[in-house]
């Protein structure tokens, strides 16, 4: 399959980022199609489009959209969930770097539809990089007319607030993004209520991912036909692939769904260079790892489901037989403990246990009835957790013992940095330094 | 039995259209739409185990206790959070495998990180982590990690320690102080197993309300400073008493160990205090313990008060009292039970052949005798606080809940949340009143009346909405005028009237007759049917017919030596006037019944011990006019006042006085359903307010001071909120204030000086918050401020 740049077409250009390098190519056009449109129109348009959630869980978006009572006299909020935390995904951020534009023109056009006035951009706080891009990008909005009131003749007001995360993977979480947004302590809200019926300050809220809203202003310049005419039935449309590890060229490929793994592989130049693959994690460390052998599955929501993991953020981690699996299990659950939010308790004392069985097998001095625990202790989290982080921390281990169970029992007399010296596995294994 | 044809005179079931069926464990059961399924299954008698789930909170669902499986639904569901739908089919862990598997898992959780240190732990042996491990985890545990620790304990407040190893992070204390006590002084930090309760720093957890966190933790995370370590709940005698410190009513369990009161708690009472009472009720116990106890009569002798015995202390009372004959009165104060109060009402007419007889020691008024014996004695139940939740509208006069009836301030809150409408026609809006979102209606005190009379028509119409709610504080009757007003706002509007007073015994003082004119049950002593119907139930040929004197009255005859002789019961010095003290000294003869010796003890000649409310059963009467029993929860060898009076009226030859507590309430009993003439309600017009220098001071009793009554308990002492001085925006700018600047307001009777909160007061007035009122006066007082440092 070729390359089929959408988002990324122009991030070659010097100033990509900036309203005119958008307006180049027809930035903003999209708008005036939506605002002569109906708002249900617009809504219609992304449902017929099968735009699917680019946050991980792939929800339909014209769905979401559609879930939001109108005409209930309560204001509409739309909020942009840009707080990109997981393991291994980096495909939002560079997005807003590059083109921040598509996002902000995205933003007016679903604020449009689902009726909101006010719009919130929820960014990460430690990447005040793109904080900084998407605040210059508003700003331009609003001085090129875009945004405030009455915008562009069309009778339609937004506003829209950037706002700096505080460094929490929770807050990724939607309704816990929306307490923290509200100034709260970002933990998970108990549903229903949903966010579409009492979202933020208790309003039907919309929460979408920055790549979901970045690509409206595609689909409704160009069509859901031609979205359509991407991907499979199911998982129509193209994709930001976010590739690294130990690949040669680690990048962003923006491809149809249904591209492959190999592919993606061969456009970052293949594995390092005297290396194999060993395992690769399609989605993020909340799903579960692949081998060599679904290199072919294709990138779909029901495909990589069927291989037995899930597309997640479609943002790929390659390892090669380098790594220890153990290890890298343990880093992901290190990360899982040090983020779970505490409010519930297979997910905070879970985690907790977790870390400390899988450190005993990375240093060598764990049991066999270890392995077997960390297992049922997965088990014990997953789908007894309040939210979406205990089922990911339970899922890497269950996910690569099905793989590893040799290598993972050598952990009951050798610690990891002996059988995989952890230098090798980086970028500057082979240098002196 | 034969099946008869549906008849159409409703003994046929209606299909009820806000039930729904749900299957439990096999079961099916009807419960109302919204039922929670962890209520649906106690209903059934399935406890599914919890630990955040409280029914008086919101749900949150995060202890994950609850696990159980709802047909259809791919993963396990909180039984917390998860309502009732009509067909569900629910399996808790007494059929599933799954649910009980969840639930183990869970609690096996809970415990890797919870220390095993049950045998040194207060909740051990009533906790339910330690119960429903028991019946919901297993035996052994598969964790041996290290666990996680913490440097412990630490002070949420002077009273409320946190040790933070044993917190399951269920959030019920810091949900019940933020949903149901409006005090969010506590929060959850941190995250992860990191996560912990705690305070902002310097911001301690001084909540009125802060001890019912510590009832609902279903871990040993938070205790109290007073009974941490102190005993063990197996130790402990409970029993049911009723709470002695104000008129809320609230229903408490009181624990003793060696007939030492070791700890209360709040009993469960859904029509009055639901699962919840304040701070006072719950640690104000250890005055019972108090070195000033009396225990043994005293009799003055030579100028000098000594031990005496029984009999040597009332016969020198009865002689007293005998020589004084025709010029003896009574003064009893709020505190006591009604039974006692009843005695005193007894002995006055009976003994005393007087009507001289009055329970309000200090800011009382004919109008508000007047107010009493046409609106509240003999006037049964109601308002309630069923009656609160319920009214569309509340009006609250000269009554400050959060601080004069604290369980009140709880009930409004709730009600707030449905929907009603809370107003107040006070001299500041307080904080308590933002609490429950209501409005304020300002009004300078003495012009209260003024402002209830020309009250807006939406006001008015809000009001007349059937089951409207007017809330009256006591303090209404130092204002001339206010109680009149109230009373024809009530009867213009046909919203409930509520007279909420101070104390625990005040409302059973009005309907023992322990004022000088009301005989018992709202009879009024100028009537001559109540006077025959009184002497009736006494069996005596009359009752006295003078009109008697209320307390200002009668130390004025004091000192126009009409009277020689008092009477004086619960009363202490600082509960009186500043002058009285002149006159008690000038009483020729002064008989007191008292539990501790204070400052009126050194001026007797004859002094009683008795018996404190735990150490004797007998019954208090909230506001709302409800009777609330209590028990003994204490030995004693102490007698009740009623005891010591019918003992006292024996000396003087008066029989049949009686002082069992079974023979009074059902002589009191007699007593109810007076359907006589009432006395009309007062006419007394506002006085016309007289511009002076200065500002008007407003003040009332907060919750907390030092007391007789929270004598040994520092650390509650310690949570007391301190001086405040408030004023409006203009007038501190006026001053040249700003916010937390010392000013010193300076009364007649004194001085105070306390950090400038820039609030909402009404103009021209000043308020002064704390135990300022004991050095200043009340309300209404012409005060003078200036900065401090600023002469």
């Amino acid at each position: 399959m070729p390359l089929t740049p959408v988002l990324s077409a122009h991030w070659d250009e010097a100033d990509s980022y900036t309203i005119d390098g958008y307006r180049r190519h027809g930035g903003y056009d999209a708008l005036a199609i939506a605002f002569a449109k109906q708002p249900d129109d617009v809504i219609g348009l992304v449902k017929d489009s099968g735009l699917r959630g680019r946050g991980g869980a792939g929800f339909p978006t014209g769905m979401k959209w559609g879930f939001v009572p109108q005409g209930d006299g309560k204001p509409h909020y739309l909020v942009v969930n840009a707080d990109e935390s997981e393991p291994g995904a980096c495909k939002d951020v560079p997005l807003m770097l590059a083109n921040p534009h598509s996002l902000v023109e995205g933003v007016i056009i679903a604020s449009y539809a689902i009726r909101a006035h006010h719009a919130f951009i929820y960014i990460r706080g430690e990447v005040p990089h793109a904080i900084r891009r998407v605040a210059a990008a508003v700003r331009e909005a609003y001085a090129a007319g875009f945004l405030g009131s009455n915008i562009k003749d069309s009778g339609f007001d937004l506003e829209v607030v950037v706002h700096a995360g505080a460094g929490a993977y929770i807050c990724g979480e939607e309704t816990a993004l929306l307490d923290s947004l509200e100034g709260f302590r970002g933990q998970p809200r108990l549903k229903p209520p949903f966010p579409a019926v009492a979202g933020l300050y208790a309003s039907p809220t919309v929460v979408n991912n920055v790549e979901t809203i970045a690509s409206v202003p595609s689909i409704v310049t160009n069509g859901a036909d031609w979205y359509t005419s991407y991907g499979s039935e199911k998982s129509p449309g193209v994709k930001l692939f976010a590739v690294s590890g130990h690949v040669e060229r680690p990048g962003i490929f923006e491809a149809p769904m249904g591209t492959t793994m190999r592919e993606l592989l061969g456009w970052a130049g293949g594995m390092r260079k005297g290396h194999r693959l060993k395992f690769w994690v399609p989605g993020g460390s909340s799903v579960p790892l692949l081998t060599e052998e679904h290199l072919d599955v294709p990138y779909t929501y029901e495909d990589i489901a069927a291989a037995g993991s899930m597309l997640g953020t479609g943002t790929p981690m390659v390892f090669d037989e380098t790594t220890s699996v153990t290890r890298a299990v343990t880093r992901w659950l290190e990360f899982y403990k040090h983020e779970s939010c505490g409010k519930c308790t297979p997910c905070r004392e879970g985690t907790y246990w977790l870390v400390d069985l899988l450190r005993r097998l990375e240093s060598g001095s764990g049991s066999h009835s270890d392995i077997t625990r960390i297992n049922e202790v997965s088990a014990q989290i997953m789908g007894r957790s309040f939210c979406a982080l205990g089922d990911a921390a339970a899922t890497p281990f269950p996910g690569a013992i099905k793989y590893f169970a040799d290598e993972i029992a050598l952990g009951t007399h050798t610690a990891a940095a002996d059988l995989f010296d952890p230098v090798a596995a980086t970028v500057f294994a082979g240098v002196n330094v | 039995m034969t099946m008869t044809t549906a008849s159409t005179t409703g003994d046929v079931l209606e299909p009820r259209p806000d039930l729904v069926t749900v299957t439990i464990d096999g079961v099916e059961t009807a419960v109302p739409k919204g039922t929670l399924i962890i209520r649906a299954a106690e209903q059934l008698g399935v406890a599914v185990p919890r630990f955040c789930d409280h029914p008086l909170l919101d749900p949150v669902a995060n202890c994950r206790m609850c696990l159980i499986e709802v047909e259809g639904m791919p993963k396990p569901q909180p039984a917390c959070a998860v309502t009732c739908s009509d067909g569900m089919v629910v399996k808790t862990q007494m059929t599933s495998p799954v649910a009980d598997e969840a639930q183990r898992s869970v609690m096996e959780f809970l415990l890797i990180n919870h220390p095993l240190d049950c045998p040194i732990c207060d909740k051990g042996g009533e906790c339910p982590l330690q119960n429903q491990a028991m019946t919901n985890g297993q035996g052994d545990t598969r964790f041996d990690g290290p666990k996680r620790t913490f440097p412990k304990p630490i002070n949420l407040s002077a009273q409320v320690l946190l040790d933070r190893e044993r917190c399951v992070s269920c959030a019920r204390c810091t949900r019940f102080a933020e949903q149901i006590a409006g005090d969010p002084f506590i929060e959850l930090l941190e995250r992860g197993s990191q996560q912990q309760v705690g305070i902002a720093e310097d911001v301690p957890f001084n909540s009125y309300y802060s001890g019912n966190t510590i009832q609902i933790c279903p871990v040993g995370a938070l205790t109290s400073a007073m009974y941490r370590f102190r005993s063990r709940p197996f130790d402990l005698v409970s029993t049911p008493t009723a709470c002695e410190h104000c008129a809320s009513g609230c229903s408490l369990r009181t624990d003793s160990r060696r007939n030492a009161v070791m700890r209360r708690l709040a009993s469960v009472d859904p029509e009055v205090n639901e699962e919840w009472n304040c701070d006072k009720g719950r640690f104000a116990f250890r005055y019972l313990e108090s070195d000033v106890r009396l225990t043994t009569p005293m009799v003055r002798v030579d100028g000098e008060l000594r031990p005496a015995s029984w009999d040597e202390a009332l016969v020198t009372a009865a002689a007293g009292l005998k020589a004084a004959a025709g010029k003896a009165g009574i003064i009893t104060g709020g505190r006591l039970m009604v039974e006692d109060a009843y005695a005193y009402s007894v002995f006055a007419r009976r003994a005393l052949g007087t009507n001289d007889i009055d329970f309000r020691p200090q800011g009382s008024s004919a109008e508000e005798e007047q107010f009493l014996a046409s609106r509240v004695a003999g006037a049964g139940l109601g308002p309630t606080y069923a009656d609160l939740e319920k009214a569309p509208t509340v009006l609250l006069v000269a009554f400050e809940p959060e601080d004069e009836s604290p369980i009140v301030l709880l009930r409004l809150r709730k009600a707030a949340k449905t929907g009603t409408q809370i107003l107040s026609v006070a001299p500041a809006a307080s904080r308590g009143l933002a609490k429950t979102n209501g409005t304020w209606i300002p009004a300078a005190p003495g012009a209260e009346p003024t402002v209830i009379a020309g009250l807006d028509e939406n006001t008015v119409t809000a009001l007349s909405q059937p089951g409207s709610v007017i809330l009256v504080g006591q303090r209404a009757a130092v204002t001339a005028g206010l109680l009149s007003a109230v009373g024809r706002l009530a009867d213009r509007t046909g919203a409930a009237l509520g007279w909420v007073p101070r104390r625990a015994g005040d409302r059973g003082a009005v309907e023992a007759g322990v004022l000088p004119s009301l005989l018992p049950g709202g009879r009024p002593v100028a009537d001559a049917a109540a006077r025959v119907d009184t002497a009736a139930i006494w069996g005596v040929p009359e009752v006295p017919e003078a009109p008697g004197r209320d307390i200002p009255a009668m130390l004025a005859a004091i000192e126009g030596r009409e009277l020689s002789a008092l009477v004086v019961g619960g009363v202490r010095l600082d509960d009186l006037p500043a002058d009285a003290e002149a006159a008690l000294r000038a009483t020729e003869f002064l008989v007191v019944l008292d539990t501790h010796a204070h400052g009126l003890v050194e001026l007797a000649n004859v002094v009683f011990p008795v018996a404190a409310a735990p150490e004797k059963a007998g019954t208090f009467i909230n506001w709302e006019g409800r009777q609330r029993p209590s028990s003994q929860a204490l030995r004693t060898n102490l007698m009740s006042d009623a005891r010591v009076l019918a003992a006292l009226a024996g000396e003087l030859g008066v029989v049949g006085l009686d002082g069992d507590l079974a023979r009074l309430r059902a002589q009191l009993g007699e007593f109810s359903g007076w359907e006589g003439v009432r006395v009309g309600s007062p006419d007394v017009a506002a006085a016309t307010g007289e511009p002076g220098p200065g500002l008007l001071l407003a003040t009332w009793r907060p919750l907390l001071e030092a007391t007789v009554l929270q004598e040994g308990e520092p650390y509650l002492a310690a949570t007391a909120r301190g001086r405040e001085v408030w004023l409006s925006a203009p007038e501190s700018a006026a001053l040249g204030a700003t916010e937390g600047q010392l000013i010193t307001v300076t009364s007649a009777s004194g001085s105070v000086t306390a950090p400038l909160v820039v609030a909402e007061t009404a103009e021209g007035t000043v308020v002064v918050t704390g135990d300022a009122h004991r050095v200043l006066g009340q309300s209404g007082e012409r005060v003078q401020i200036a900065v401090e440092g600023q002469g």
